[in-house]
């Protein structure tokens, strides 16, 4: 890019000062997390590059870490844990979150402003005052240290963000396509399912995809109601930073920046064709 | 609409009028009452759709939550546990020992309690109870009520002869004061405060005055790793917000990862790089900034955790920033510039207060999440790096302190919910998107 021809030359000093400052910036960013990725591979047991993999000698790399996590049933038990009690808490806040995001954008509703607020909460609470809480209550009706429990906290964590999205998808829902469905004979269960449910569909997948993500992230709640039988990969992770830490973190960590790369990049394509659709896009 | 709601809604309207001149719908039936029950029926509908999600989040979540800072202020053990003790008490004058009747009284309701199956035993809870507010009483009361059977009047003596406790007019009053359903002896303790001998509210002794310590220190870092955010943020999010949309969505990447990543992989990303033995005091070392023996330390406190929070937050900062920045038209500050105006000036005069309403959507939403962090805290905080939501944890896992636990949950709540409602005041829920 070249720049206008009437920059002085101080303009043009601080133009590329402050994109290096900007570089700076991102690399703060990334470099921690990218740099897991090849201490990873690490021959010996230590959190830094050793003299091997300084000069590339193949030696000073192996697949040990990714070995112990595999052979581990801890680890293994997590893996699906976490995948389990996420995709249970995803379909429950989904479902639930889809409906009460149709039932608050339409313009009948009722105390909207102190009902939403009341649904977006389990976002603000500081998560400690959440799993407290529950801790408490879950005890007392005994589903702690159960899957439900974990499988119930979890979905209520996420639902405000599958609320969130749906609403927001449903903002430019054009309202007379259900109006048009019904006049032509659409029962509300055949509308919702072949006018609105297809339109709505990539808020409720983002709205879907955060609530897993939520889940799949989520340590706390897991800390304070979850038993051994149900630790979770984050659970097992902080076992593993507070007690034997070894490069097995790093291995983990390695999988779980991939799993994320693939997440965002499906809810980044989702964004892009919901722009696209709704026309906002540019390109 | 469902096409049932087809009979109220009146499909021809005009020709038809009651006696009274109201209109009426084909049917017959007047048309305002016909779509008053068209409107009621929505409305219905509408709270049919809502309601599932409201009681699951009323029972699972709130409903836990209010029962938590119920405790806070709940006080049964004492009642519970003591009500002649409690009755006798009441003729007591609070200065010298309570009289042989009180003794007396205490007696019956220890032996009262030793006859009642185990599980309803309250001595247990109340052990525990008073030895918040005095450390010799869990020993006094299980000692004591464990012999209570072989005890013989005058009671006044046999107590004094069991547990020193008893001798002491401390314990009386303790017992007076916290002889209620409800107590502030929690928030109280909360803000380092303790009650004296005449039972007035006291500064606690030096040595253990930590809570309001810790409120200050939680607050102090939230407003530095909150300022850390918006310095670091402002830039990149400007920078974003002048890229042509491919380039910037590019770039976005670099800011969405992170928020993308396990929270716990970005901590021990911190771990792995600031530990003693870790990679940027290696690097140090091999550039000969500094030598072996002098590795920085820079995690395991106050250091570590604002450098890894800061990283965590970031993204909660640039993205408010980006979208309120990629909303302002570049021809104010041209407009600006061609008036006359230095660059820094039409910055500060024309282009920053535009930002303004995402600084203090970022800000805020930053601040909130700080003030109640506690995994990073708790991993790379060390001992001054902890923060209000580790000793909470610690009072519900291992001291046990429930009710204390509760009253400084309670307090941190409150302080979030205060924010909160500012933020909305100042730029409304609205602004808060995600990816």
């Amino acid at each position: 890019m070249s720049l206008p021809a009437y920059y002085t030359t101080k303009d043009k000093v601080w133009h590329y000062a402050f994109r290096v400052i900007c570089f700076a910036i991102f690399f703060f960013l990334l470099a921690p997390i990218l740099i897991m990725i090849p201490l990873s591979f690490n021959a010996q047991p230590y959190f830094t590059f050793t003299r091997e993999m300084l000069t590339l000698n193949p030696e000073g790399y192996s697949l040990r870490w990714y070995q112990d996590f595999l052979g581990d049933d801890g680890w293994m038990r997590s893996i699906r844990n976490s995948f389990l009690i996420g995709i249970a808490a995803t379909i429950l806040s989904t479902t639930l979150g889809t409906l009460a995001a149709l039932g608050l954008s339409r313009a009948e509703m009722p105390a909207k402003g102190l009902i939403m607020g009341i649904l977006i909460s389990p976002m603000i609470v500081p998560l400690i005052i959440s799993a407290a809480g529950m801790f408490f209550f879950f005890s007392q009706i005994n589903i702690a240290q159960t899957f439900l429990g974990v499988v119930i906290a979890h979905a209520a964590l996420g639902t405000p963000f599958v609320v969130i999205t749906v609403t927001a998808t449903l903002v430019g829902f054009d309202q007379s396509l259900t109006r048009a469905a019904a006049n032509l004979g659409a029962s509300p269960t055949t509308n919702f399912f072949k006018i609105t449910m297809p339109l709505i569909l990539p808020g409720v997948i983002s709205g879907a995809l955060f609530a897993f993500i939520t889940s799949f992230d989520e340590i706390v709640v897991v800390l304070f109601v979850a038993g051994v039988e149900q630790r979770t990969i984050p659970r097992e992770m902080w076992s593993g930073i507070r007690e034997d830490i070894s490069p097995t973190i790093l291995a983990v960590a390695t999988i779980l920046v991939l799993i994320s790369i693939a997440l965002l990049t499906v809810v980044e394509l989702l964004r892009r064709r919901g722009e696209r659709l709704r026309g906002l896009s540019p390109q | 609409m469902a096409p049932s709601d087809a009979s109220d809604t009146p499909t021809a309207i005009g020709n038809e009028t009651d006696s009274k001149g109201r209109l009426l719908t084909s049917d017959g039936r007047p048309l305002r009452a016909a779509l008053q029950r068209a409107n009621r029926r929505r409305k219905l509908t509408a709270l049919g759709l809502v309601a599932p999600l409201l009681a699951f989040i009323l029972i699972f979540f709130a409903y836990p939550i209010v029962q938590m800072m119920w405790r806070s202020v709940d006080n049964p053990a004492v009642v519970e546990a003591l009500p002649r003790t409690l009755a006798a008490l009441e003729e007591w004058d609070g200065n010298d020992l309570p009289g042989e009747e009180v003794y007396r009284a205490l007696y019956e309701d220890m032996l009262a309690d030793e006859e009642l199956p185990r599980a309803e035993q309250k001595m247990g809870p109340l052990a525990v109870r008073l030895n918040y507010e005095i450390s010799a009483a869990r020993s006094a009361i299980v000692r004591t009520a464990r012999n209570v059977d072989e005890m013989e009047a005058p009671y006044k003596e046999a107590f004094l002869d069991a547990h020193r406790l008893w001798n002491d007019p401390t314990i009386w009053r303790i017992i007076e004061r916290e002889g209620r359903p409800l107590t502030a002896s929690y928030y109280v303790a909360a803000v380092d405060r303790e009650y004296n001998a005449e039972g007035e509210i006291v500064q606690a002794p030096e040595n253990r005055q930590i809570y309001v310590a810790l409120f200050g220190r939680t607050f102090m870092m939230s407003v530095v790793i909150t300022f850390m955010t918006f310095a670091l943020g402002f830039p990149i999010a400007y920078y974003l917000s002048t890229l042509p949309m491919s380039k910037a969505n590019l770039l976005m990447i670099a800011v969405l990862l992170p928020f993308w990543t396990s929270l716990l992989v970005r901590t021990s990303a911190w771990i792995v790089l600031l530990q003693g033995q870790g990679v940027i005091n290696d690097m140090l070392v091999a550039l000969g900034v500094i030598d072996d023996e002098n590795r920085l330390t820079m995690i395991y406190n106050q250091t570590g955790t604002i450098i890894a929070m800061t990283h965590i937050l970031l993204p909660f900062m640039v993205l408010p920033l980006y979208s309120v920045m990629k909303t302002i038209p570049p021809s104010y500050t041209r407009a600006a510039k061609s008036l006359g105006a230095t660059p820094w000036t039409a910055f500060r005069r024309v282009y920053f207060p535009q930002t303004l309403p995402g600084i203090a959507a970022g800000g805020v939403l930053v601040f909130i999440i700080s003030i109640g962090y506690y995994i990073t805290p708790a991993l790379v905080g060390g001992q001054d790096g902890r923060m209000i939501s580790n000793e909470i944890a610690r009072h519900i896992q291992s001291s046990l302190n429930w009710g204390l636990a509760a009253a400084l949950g309670t307090m941190l709540l409150v302080s979030v919910l205060i924010l909160y409602w500012l933020f909305n005041k100042l730029v409304g829920t609205d602004s808060l998107k995600f990816g």
